[in-house]
């Protein structure tokens, strides 16, 4: 079968286009368009005294200042709060423009419009803003000591607090299971920030005509920006479209919405009447987007001769910076995730997630994951080290077993449903990444080391996605879906499903996402969802158009529709492919109304018999045109799971660290595409590589972030990251039609555990915090021989 | 103060107007409407906005428009016609019923080697990596790993862990010697 096409390394559809330069990404569009600049706090924590913008009106070109005070009440409010929880108890969102105190270095107090960039930025260094500035919480531990307060009304900077607990099986809590267990470690393990820092930053460009609005964005989810532009603007739903274009990387800072520019320039577009953009630039990403990561872990292990731990307690502090738009999803995730692929006796795990004044904390790429398999896998390798064993054994003596599935770890999910992991084969992929990398006759010497980690992922979380199909009489198949695509392949794989299920050649497929103008109801593109929910849609919609196609052949070709197969865009009797229509001439025949535009339609009036002048021409039940939308929805997350496994080098006089080999056995069920699927492994490894040897952010006891640049900011190189070895075991989820997991996140998860692993199987002592660096590692070194 | 300039685009003289702190970048995205060249950084350090100059590459975001006032340029925009017109032929227009298979024989061996390859994701950083890699093997048409490596470790990518750029570097250095 030629259309065969799901699970084949199809080359992907994107890439002429962005090849050549002919991508439109935010930026690339709205030439004409007036631009908007933001004058951003200085100071991490100040009162706005006065604001003074008569020095900038003299600019050439200059066409509005804004401040907090000149926006409508609707405008002004502050940005909403987009996934309350029970335990958010305090929970704080920016004003779109700074109101009367600035919370982190970079919050926007001032926005200026001007006939170009140059200008706009000219205006903005003009302004000037009084200030009186107050001490500012950096860092958790400030945070925690609660000295000084982020927020005056939120009593020791305390935004949220949840305690979850699972006892063990004989009823016993974590507390004793941990104090009468044979073995008991206790320690502490310290995460930094980082950041998704997408190549192309935010942006945003409107255009109001007096009465329809047109946004575009670059963002995960331009159906939510829609709505929420739409209820801030007080504009009627239907006539707001927002488009996401070309989007040059998300990595999660792109799903927060709205985020204050994404009001404040359509509105500006509106009340000025010319369209107006805004491109976000390097420094403004790093102090005014999103940061991640940052948690403290307190660690209570017990366990027994054999290394099965019989109770786990975790206290985390997780510092979300200024704001909590996105509430707290990331320690939650942290806290669920941290079980990976084991079975644990008793489980406590408590949260403290603190403001401080930074920039705020929304998930990037493993959203709180490579947190929680951090402390996994550091407290696996420290079980193993404690009792002189293998590091795979303990990990083997606690996995759940191949015929455990679908496995309750009895906790409650992201999505406000049971963790339930639905399928997976643990012990076979430690089988698996210990052939590929050599564990068992790897030589051991010092300086060199080899270190593994083990992850379970929750992906494809709901509520829902849809997707809408329609074969037009050209014999083309126009596939939409409402999320988004940052670089991920979505027109490749949706294509290859749509084209799969109704038996075309690919090429005639075209996909279009993230437009609300074809599918308006869509959640967005993060946590690993958009293959498992649009996918699955799409797949949905298709069955049903492919249902309508052969009952309408069937009809013209005097068959039974079960007796007929599509092949190459032809409808045919199975068995006998000279009785057969093509999908174009049943689209016509879709239609009642049959102008001849077109060959096809002229062509389809030999198979139209006489309609039945007792019916309505359009059948009850039935809707002209060949096309279906549909919509997935699942009862609960899939589980993919994966094990790295890497060699690490360091000199013994400049402590630099090399990983020279990187191995990875991946498990996101059925593969659409395997060229794809490995692409999203290597970068999230190179983002991980990033995240455990590189990416920190830096803020000094002011406030200010001292390493907003590229330059700084050690984003990796081609230098810098090492070949990476894969292999793929499939276990399909029984929860979706097409039994996928999905991959996006899973590469960046482990990676730091695996580093920290390999560290300190080279160097003999315990590595408890990532990043770390060449000079941590000589202090490190340093400290260790002045023990002994 | 406005200055008169004149820029040789991709075989084509653009005359334009520009101040003297108008970025070459900016001059090429927003004057002359070749948006393929992109911003990543402002600082030089991504390689986003990597352009030919007079064959070599050179960050857009760092050179002021006023200083290449008659030399020639290259965009990403460009590079299939580079190719096509070193091997003689002119490039097709892709028709747009076939538009990815049509456009294959629009593309550059470079381009074409990062398509096979999957040496791109979102694509954002590929412009300065196609012109950087169009130069790199101009230099070195046999390369080794390492010094491919090296050759583009003057550019970022987020998306790709730059294995599989690595690779089509290694494709294109082929493709070129198919067509020598």
């Amino acid at each position: 079968m030629t259309t065969r096409l799901f699970g084949e390394p199809v080359q992907r559809r994107e890439d002429p286009r962005l090849l050549t330069g002919q991508g439109r990404y935010l930026d690339d569009l709205g030439r004409d368009a007036l631009a908007a600049a933001f004058v951003r706090s200085p100071h991490a924590h100040a009162r706005i005294r006065d604001i003074d913008v008569t020095p900038a009106l003299d600019v050439p070109g200059l066409m509005a200042i804004y401040t907090w005070e000149d926006l409508p009440e609707r405008v002004g409010r502050a940005l909403p709060l987009l996934i309350p929880h029970p335990a958010l108890t305090h929970g704080r969102t920016a004003y779109p423009l700074a109101r009367d105190v600035v919370r982190h270095v970079g919050e926007p107090v001032v926005m200026v419009v001007a006939s170009d960039r140059y200008a706009a930025e000219d205006a903005c260094a003009l302004i000037e803003v009084g200030y009186e500035q107050l001490k500012p919480v950096v860092g958790l531990e400030e945070a925690v000591q609660g000295a000084a307060l982020v927020h005056e009304d939120v009593p020791g900077n305390v935004g949220a607090h949840l305690v979850q607990e699972v006892a063990a099986a004989d009823g016993r809590g974590a507390g004793e299971a941990i104090e009468t267990a044979p073995h008991t470690l206790a320690f502490r393990l310290d995460i930094e920030r980082s950041a998704s820092t997408p190549l192309e930053g935010r942006g945003v460009y409107a255009r109001w005509d007096g009465r329809d609005l047109r946004v575009y964005s670059s963002t995960q989810t331009s159906t939510s920006v829609r709505m929420a532009v739409a209820a801030t603007l007080g504009l009627p739903l239907p006539q707001v479209e927002v488009i996401a274009p070309d989007v040059g990387g998300g990595f999660g800072v792109k799903i927060v919405h709205p985020w204050p520019e994404e009001i404040l320039v359509p509105w500006a577009a509106m009340t000025l009447g010319r369209e107006v953009k805004w491109t976000e630039d390097r420094r403004e990403h790093f102090i005014s987007s999103a940061h991640e990561r940052a948690q403290i872990q307190h660690v209570r292990v017990g366990f027994d001769d054999d290394g099965r731990v019989l109770g786990l307690d975790v206290t985390i502090r997780h510092d979300h910076g200024a704001y909590t738009p996105y509430g707290i999803i990331v320690p939650i995730v942290t806290s669920t995730q941290l079980l990976g692929p084991y079975k644990i006796g008793a489980y406590r795990v408590e949260f403290t997630s603190l403001y401080t004044n930074t920039v705020q904390v929304t998930p990037y790429r493993g959203a709180g994951r490579p947190q929680a398999v951090f402390c996994m896998e550091r407290t696996m390798d420290k079980i193993a080290r404690h009792l002189g064993k293998d590091r795979t054994e303990v990990r083997a003596v606690n996995f759940i077993g191949p015929d455990e599935f679908p496995y309750d770890q009895r906790m409650t999910f992201q999505d406000g449903r049971p963790l339930i992991y639905d399928s997976g084969n643990y012990p076979e992929m430690l089988r698996m990444v210990k052939e590929l990398i050599g564990w068992d006759e790897h030589e051991r010497r010092p300086g060199r080391g080899i270190g593994l980690g083990c992850y379970v992922e929750g992906t494809g979380v709901g509520p829902y996605e849809g997707g809408h199909v329609q074969i037009t009489s050209d014999g083309r198949v126009h596939v939409s879906t409402g999320l988004t695509s940052q670089g991920q392949g979505h027109e490749t794989v949706f294509a290859q499903i749509a084209a799969t299920e109704l038996g075309v050649p690919i090429e005639r497929v075209s996909v279009v996402t993230g437009d609300t103008r074809r599918f308006g109801y869509a959640v967005g593109t993060f946590a690993s969802r958009a293959a498992v929910m649009s996918g699955n849609a799409i797949a949905l919609a298709c069955r049903k158009v492919r249902e309508k196609a052969l009952r309408i052949a069937a009809d013209a070709l005097e068959a039974d529709p079960a007796d007929l197969a599509i092949d190459d865009g032809m409808v045919h009797v199975a068995g006998a492919p000279s009785a057969s229509i093509p999908l174009s001439t049943v689209a016509v025949l879709a239609n009642p109304l049959r102008y001849a535009f077109d060959d096809e339609a002229a062509k389809a009036t030999q198979f139209s018999g006489t309609a039945s002048p007792d019916r309505p021409p359009v059948a009850e039940g039935e809707e002209p045109g060949l096309e279906g939308r549909d919509y997935y929805s699942p009862i609960r997350s899939t589980f993919a799971s994966g094990m790295h496994a890497a060699v690490v080098e360091t000199d013994p006089d400049t402590a630099e660290i090399t990983v020279v080999r990187y191995v990875v056995v991946h498990d996101c069920g059925r593969l659409v595409n395997p060229m794809i699927v490995e692409g999203q492994i290597h970068g999230g490894v190179a983002q991980g590589i990033g995240g455990a040897l590189y990416e920190r952010m830096v803020y000094d006891s002011h406030g200010q972030l001292a390493n907003a640049s590229f330059m700084d900011f050690l984003m990796p190189y081609a230098t810098e990251i090492p070949h990476v070895e894969t292999a793929h075991l499939e276990t399909p989820s029984p929860l979706n039609p097409l039994g996928i997991k999905g991959a996006g996140e899973a590469g960046v998860i482990p990676v730091s555990a695996v580093v920290a692993s390999a560290l300190e199987d080279a160097e003999g002592f315990e590595i408890d915090r990532m990043p770390i660096s060449p000079s941590e590692l000589f202090e490190l070194r340093e400290r260790h021989a002045s023990l002994e | 103060m406005e200055h008169e300039i004149t820029l040789v685009v991709n075989g084509a003289t653009r005359r334009v107007e520009v101040p003297a702190r108008r970025l070459l970048s900016d001059c090429l995205r927003h004057d002359l409407g070749l948006t393929g060249t992109h911003v990543g950084c402002e600082h030089g350090v991504c390689g986003c906005c990597t352009v030919l100059l007079d064959g070599r590459p050179v960050r857009s975001c760092l050179t002021f428009a006023v200083t290449v006032d008659g030399q020639e340029i290259t965009t990403v925009e460009g590079l299939a016609r580079e190719g096509a017109t070193r091997e003689g032929g002119g490039s097709e227009r892709p028709s747009r019923i076939h538009e990815a298979e049509a456009m294959d024989t629009a593309l550059s061996p470079v381009q074409r080697a990062f398509a096979e390859c999957h040496g791109l994701q979102c694509g954002f950083c590929t412009p300065g990596f196609l012109c950087t890699v169009t130069a790199f093997l101009r230099e070195n048409p046999a390369p080794s790993d390492d010094e491919i490596v090296e050759g583009i470790a003057g550019n970022l990518c987020r998306c790709t862990g730059y294995q599989n750029i690595v690779k089509a570097v290694h494709r294109a250095a082929e493709l070129l010697a198919e067509e020598r």
